[in-house]
């Protein structure tokens, strides 16, 4: 890596997600395992032990009634744009995963992916899954899959691209048109998904977007912030203990 | 003195030996495993595009709307001209009969075809390189050429290969990024 791939350019592309407007429908699940062409097993029923890009976690701030109070947690890949590195791409000893520095996109190539499995240890997000098995699809649902994705084979590690696909297709019409593709807009599967407007996506660096705008916003918060990784997802939510939890006692123990 | 003999001859042999070893070797490398390695396929029907001069480029190599590149036209295409047969050749003949009549997609051979994990925009290259610096030049092409499967990744000898994209792109000042081309 020589020192200009870690100059930043205006492109950052981030992700809001407002845990006051999701009703946890898992809309941004289902379109995103549809989009990316994520397999599944007979028995999905432990999403913790199948594929999933988009995770929507159920958190309480674990008080009885009628102070009981709940909340869903979409969670894709946070993207982090720690200096440098991201836990993922600083361990992964065949650059498979590495972090495009132009948009902030990390990446993973899976047919260089040698499974090893660093980065899911390094990954403090769980936003990285291992394919245990070959992708397998009902004969009847094959006509379905996405050609603008390509499926992974078992042995190697997968997690979300922020839809990366969707930005070349926006990139390739900015071409075609003679716009700038650096200023091209795009809608990931999850945000499109979304039924109440939870999810926004955009670019954090332009401060007219409303991603970079709902970044600033006091009720913002990121996830594992004190690990200084630098998730560039962003949620939002009024109540207190949601902010405590992000931080996974990490607050407590600095004090 | 006896030793240096047999020390002679044996090196004149050993000589020998190495350059009819180098020789063989050669061969099986650039022509005998060639020639296992890909199997030689030819097109449905031979395509001429010396007779269609007539028309552009464009006119069938399109860019559609959205930024995505029609690339090979289908058969709507074909048929504009040739409903029904305009000449006398018999590849003309076979595509009236054979696919505009039974209304069925010629099912060409792509040249350049890339794996599944690759995403080339042509629309991000179209003005910047020229098409034959990728593509053979077909200008004075009257009949297509033959295509080499690999017979075991199945995939076009003749397709573009990463090193060659990742050198244009570096010396260009394109992005070398892995997502700029894999999907």
């Amino acid at each position: 890596m020589s020192d200009k791939a870690h100059a930043q350019s205006g492109v950052r592309y981030g992700m809001a997600i407002d845990l006051d407007k999701c009703t946890g429908c898992m809309a941004c699940s289902v379109a995103c395992q549809a989009e990316n062409n994520i397999s599944f097993r007979p028995d999905e029923s432990n999403k913790l032990r199948s594929i999933t890009w988009m995770e929507v976690y159920l958190l309480d701030n674990k008080k009885d009634y009628p102070d009981y109070q709940f909340t869903y947690l979409p969670r894709p890949c946070m993207h982090c744009d720690a200096p440098h590195h991201s836990p993922c791409t600083f361990v992964c000893p065949v650059n498979a995963t590495t972090r495009d520095e132009h948009n902030g996109i990390v990446t993973h190539i899976y047919p260089r992916c040698i499974g090893c499995r660093y980065c899911i240890v390094a990954c403090p997000y769980h936003a990285r899954d291992f394919n245990w098995w070959d992708p397998k699809w009902p004969k009847s649902m094959e006509a379905m899959l996405s050609p603008e994705v390509s499926p992974r084979m078992r042995g190697v590690v997968e997690k979300c691209t922020f839809c990366h696909h969707r930005m070349l297709k926006a990139r390739s019409k900015a071409y075609n048109e003679g716009s700038d593709p650096d200023q091209i807009t795009y809608v990931p599967a999850c945000a499109e998904a979304c039924p109440t407007g939870a999810i926004k996506f955009g670019n954090l660096h332009d401060p007219q977007s409303e991603v970079a705008k709902l970044a600033k916003d006091p009720r913002a918060f990121r996830i594992l912030a004190k690990l200084h990784t630098e998730p560039k997802v962003f949620y939002l939510s009024k109540y207190q203990w949601v902010h405590k939890l992000s931080d996974n006692g990490l607050g407590e123990a600095a004090h | 003195m006896k030793e240096n003999k047999s020390g002679g001859s044996g090196s004149t042999l050993g000589i020998i030996a190495f350059f009819a070893g180098l020789i063989v070797s050669l061969v099986v490398g650039w022509v005998v495993f060639p020639n296992l390695l890909y199997s030689q396929k030819t097109q449905p029907m031979n395509f001429s595009h010396v007779a269609h001069q007539d028309t552009s480029c464009e006119d069938c190599h399109v860019f559609r709307d959205d930024g995505t590149y029609g690339g090979v036209p289908k058969l709507a295409k074909c048929k504009e001209c040739h409903e029904s047969q305009m000449g006398q050749t018999k590849d003309e003949q076979l595509l009236v009969e054979e696919y505009v009549q039974k209304d069925r997609e010629i099912p060409w051979k792509i040249y350049a075809y890339q794996p599944d994990n690759v995403y080339f925009s042509h629309a991000a290259h179209k003005g910047k390189v020229e098409c034959v610096q990728c593509h053979r030049d077909v200008v004075k092409e009257e009949k297509t050429p033959v295509y080499f499967e690999n017979k075991l990744t199945g995939y076009s000898k003749q397709t573009m290969k990463m090193d060659e994209c990742e050198k244009c792109h570096a010396d260009k000042g394109g992005s070398n990024n892995c997502e700029i081309c894999h999907k």
